[in-house]
């Protein structure tokens, strides 16, 4: 119970944080009020699950609330998906294979990062 | 955006992570397919095609597009497990779950849209 409480409020402020971050990116052009918020929250959710979140707090539902809460809602997978199709139904192919490729290949490429990352400097 | 705007974005926010975190509970297997996650991505992308198509005011916009469906889908955690399964050799799985995520979750966006605008009024 206590752990469904703090994911809930954290996921409020990661809502709340990924708008407010959309707003300063956000682009007539290109969807990089989505992008960004994604790529940056899969970087640092490798990073923090990679062992760095056990060093700030040791209390595993603040540990739950920061990764699956704030920085789950932080991201957002809905927005993407909207956005391709509606790339693709402007006719923008080359946007929409271009934001499709930099969410699929940026988002792997910002989590292996943020675990190695991660395993470099915090584990040791 | 004002204060109201920001209220119901955390509201909606809240709620769809719950959704997310109870699903992923009950469905995210360990080390394999994780079913929780790639079930409320695909259905918050269905959710957020439907509703746009509906022209609702702003305040139920955000409280349900970038409330709700932004909350209960995720673009870290679905990483976050897919680098977890490269890493862990299940290449299989893996490219299941990435090539799933991607191409159903961006077509439920799609059927989204269709139904939404078949019931706008």
């Amino acid at each position: 119970m206590k752990n469904a409480l703090f994911v809930g409020i954290a996921g409020a402020f990661g809502a709340i944080a990924r708008v407010w971050m959309g707003t300063i990116f956000h682009s007539e052009a290109f969807p990089f009020g989505t992008l960004i918020p994604n790529l940056i929250g899969s970087f640092s959710l490798c990073f923090l699950s990679g062992g760095a979140i056990r060093k700030l707090t040791s209390d595993e539902s603040l540990q739950t609330a920061v990764t699956t809460g704030f920085l789950g809602s932080f991201t957002t997978f809905s927005a993407f998906s909207l956005e391709t199709v509606e790339l693709f139904q402007n006719g923008q192919h080359l946007l929409g294979i271009a934001y499709l490729l930099l969410s699929i290949v940026g988002g792997l490429a910002a989590g292996l990062l943020g675990s190695s990352v991660s395993r470099k400097k915090v584990s040791v | 955006m004002t204060f109201a705007d920001l209220a119901i974005i955390g509201l909606g926010g809240g709620i769809g992570t719950l959704i997310r975190y109870i699903l992923a509970l009950k469905w995210n297997a360990t080390r394999s397919l994780p079913i929780g996650t790639l079930f409320v991505n695909w259905s918050g992308s269905f959710l957020i095609g439907f509703i746009a198509m509906l022209n609702l005011n702003s305040l139920w916009t955000y409280f349900i597009i970038s409330g709700i469906a932004g909350g209960m889908t995720t673009f870290s955690t679905l990483n976050k497990e897919l680098v977890i399964l490269w890493k862990d050799g299940k290449r299989k799985i893996f490219f299941f779950y990435l090539i799933g995520t991607y191409s159903i979750g961006i077509f439920f966006a799609y059927l989204g849209i269709v139904a939404g605008r078949l019931l706008a009024p």
